[in-house]
């Protein structure tokens, strides 16, 4: 029989059905997410479905719903939040990053808070500078919160299950121009646990580690380094906190070099982290410096030409792949 | 495009004489026959897949941005918003420049850098559209805040649509205002619809409630009658310019087309009757035409006239903006930093 394949979107829907039909706690908390399904159309039937009760429409409230999600979730229930765009996950950190990350601990782990911000990533639709990008980092760097960069519609459905049935606060991004991507999804409930690494591509002589939107990016630059005859490892952390760091450094002692590849911007972002979790811990088996690419240092530009240049491509991935392999 | 055009002041110092009404109301009708052909132009370029992005049109609307705009001076600030094209022409900028920009062009006011969501033009007093609802609170309360202590007598007017009552921000900017007796104007632009929700199903209380709970003086108008409009939205800037505090205006008016170009199929949350009522009915251009068709300030023919000027003039701004070149890859990184 062979395989059923369903978009990124799809996937992400059926995991919050699935996981709204086992279990009667777990509630969509957004704006437009019901009859209108999101502007994605990512949760589109839903509220049909499970009705205006668990498939929520808010106001334009960001801060004020994910606080609303934060209490129902130390209370009860398990709410998932959608933050439409990426960028507005800003309106939210007070309620993520004080009171949802952090009542856990402060609470002697008296409090939990089982709550998922959806919400998404991602460069390149021409949406300008306030529409596209990529804040991973962001949460990343707060304990008491997991963060997970989905890459195929296989991991989007096992993770988002994962996040759904973890004890804490889960931030899960999705790439908004994945959405349409198709993939291999079994029909059957499986999970994919959050702090797995996995290897998209095996290879022996670099690889390519990347997240989410850099994923495609990483597997497109191997197969044309494949035809210049470097063979490339593609390493997807799949969550960047819980972090296997193992998988990121025993690949990199296998193949001694690596580059790091993430959508957020490249100062100070996932990939310094990546790099140096693999720089510390495959020193000794390293040939070159581990190389870092995300977008540029700019606000994203919304004139084609410019965007284009903020983000990493397959052909700039190509050329530094190529150099550290000393081949030009 | 006389990039001036919009304030009537300025019109009446550089003729040393104040314009008549009738010139007024002729100038007003322009403007937002220029706002309509705009955006027909704007939805035409994105069907033809000339556009990069999306765009939200603001057909339906033009008596908001107009009606306020002819009541400012053309060192006056405005806040817009996503759906900001009218708000911008309304003040002064010209189409040439604007579809340059919404082209991502060097010659765009924003050196392509913005886009449709982004326009900002100083010499209009433009402090900039912006892409976050109610993103444009702080920097409106903001720019009356330095009117006010650098004694500059300018007025700063904020406009956003009913969405951002959703924002805690404009409380917090609200209260301020109001504390310091800053002199803006808020202007809800009650469009009826958050996006694809109805106003109603996001919206507790009334609009003009939240405003009243901080002593702010509080108008409601019809959105569709510019001279309505202008005749309220006049007062309230008067009484900002002359130090006692902000206002808080409803304007209650309505989208023609879909949230955005690509919100083609909206019967699931809005019927066509409706949208037909509003446009048969209300609207703003055809209201100000027949007033002065009535009151003899012109005829059916140079009404039409007007139209055929302006189309003319859009497709030459749009022939502009095809035409220009992109910006240089290497000022992606230029403009970061001041
Ligand atoms: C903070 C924030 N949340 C959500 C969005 C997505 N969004 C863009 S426009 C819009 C609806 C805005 O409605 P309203 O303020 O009434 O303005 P209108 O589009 O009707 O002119 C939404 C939800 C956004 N841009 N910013
Ligand atoms: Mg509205």
């Amino acid at each position: 029989m062979p395989e059923r394949e369903l978009t990124f979107a799809q996937a992400v829907r059926e995991a919050l059905a699935e996981e709204m039909r086992r279990d009667s706690r777990v509630c969509i908390l957004g704006e437009d997410v019901a009859e209108a399904g999101t502007p994605f159309k990512v949760l589109s039937g839903l509220v049909e479905e499970f009705g205006a009760k668990r498939v929520v429409d808010t106001p334009i409230s960001e801060a004020g719903f994910t606080g609303v999600a934060v209490g129902a979730a130390m209370t009860g229930m398990r709410p998932v939040v959608d933050i439409m765009f990426g960028d507005f996950i800003t309106l939210t950190m007070d309620q993520m990053v004080n009171q949802a990350a952090k009542v856990h601990y402060m609470s002697g782990g008296h409090w939990k808070v089982p709550m998922v911000m959806r919400t998404t990533l991602g460069a390149t639709r021409r949406s300008a500078a306030q529409h596209s990008q990529s804040l991973q980092a962001w949460f990343s760097h707060v304990p008491g919160l997991k963060v997970v960069l989905p890459s195929t519609p296989y991991d989007a459905k096992g993770l988002l299950k994962s996040a759904i049935r973890d004890e804490n606060p889960v931030v899960f991004f999705e790439d908004k121009m994945m959405y349409k991507l198709k993939g291999p999804v079994p029909e059957d409930d499986y999970t994919i646990p959050l702090g797995v690494a996995d290897v998209k591509r095996e290879g022996d002589d670099i690889t390519l580690v990347a997240t989410s939107s850099m994923v495609q990016v990483a597997l497109g630059a191997a197969e044309l380094l494949e035809k210049e005859g470097i063979s490339t490892e593609v390493v997807d952390p799949r969550t960047t906190w819980p972090l296997d760091e193992k998988t990121l450094i025993d690949s990199a002692k296998k193949t001694s070099r690596v580059i790091v590849l993430d959508e957020g911007y490249g100062r100070y972002g996932v990939t310094a982290e990546l790099a140096a979790v693999i720089a510390e811990g495959a020193f000794y088996d390293l040939d070159a410096p581990v190389k870092r690419m995300g977008a540029m240092h700019v606000p994203i530009p919304f004139s084609p030409p410019l965007e284009d240049a903020t983000v990493p491509t397959e052909q700039t991935v190509l050329e530094a792949a190529r150099s550290m392999c000393g081949n030009q | 495009m006389n990039p001036v055009t919009s304030n009537p002041e300025a019109r009446e110092s550089a003729a040393g004489k104040p314009a008549t009404e009738k010139d007024r109301w002729l100038h007003a009708y322009r403007q937002m026959v220029s706002i309509r052909l705009f955006e027909e132009q704007v939805n035409d370029l994105y069907t033809r897949a000339l556009m990069p992005g999306l765009a939200h049109l603001y057909s339906g609307e033009e008596a908001v941005a107009v009606g306020i705009c002819e009541a400012l001076r053309v060192d006056d600030y405005i806040t817009s918003t996503h759906r900001g094209h009218g708000h911008c022409l309304a003040k002064g900028a010209s189409p040439d420049r604007m579809f340059a920009e919404l082209l991502g062009k060097e010659t765009g006011y924003c050196r392509g850098k913005g886009g449709s969501m982004h326009i900002a033009d100083p010499a209009t007093g433009n402090l900039g559209a912006n892409a976050i609802v109610g993103g444009s609170v702080g920097i409106a309360t903001g720019a009356a805040f330095a009117a006010k202590n650098l004694g500059n007598d300018r007025v700063a007017v904020c406009f956003f649509g009913e969405g951002a009552l959703g924002q805690g921000s404009l409380y917090e900017v609200m209260n301020l205002a109001q504390l310091w007796k800053l002199p803006v104007i808020y202007v809800c632009e009650n469009n009826q619809y958050n996006e694809y929700t109805h106003f109603q199903e996001t919206t507790a209380g009334t609009i003009l409630g939240r405003a009243h709970a901080f002593g702010i003086e509080t108008d409601i108008v019809d959105g569709q009658d510019v001279r309505a409009v202008n005749k309220i939205a006049g007062g309230l800037i008067k009484r900002a310019r002359s130090g006692v505090g902000p206002a808080f205006l409803q304007c209650d008016t309505y989208r023609y087309s879909g949230h955005h170009v690509g919100d083609i199929n909206r019967e699931y949350y809005r019927s066509k009757q409706e949208e037909q009522a509003w446009k048969s009915d209300r609207d703003p251009i055809k209201v100000l035409g027949s007033w002065l068709i009535e009151q003899r300030h012109s005829d059916a023919a140079s009404l039409e006239e007007i139209w055929y000027e302006v189309r003319k003039e859009m497709e030459s701004a749009v022939k502009f903006a095809i035409e220009a070149p992109y910006p240089k890859v290497e000022e992606v990184d230029q403009h970061v930093y001041a």
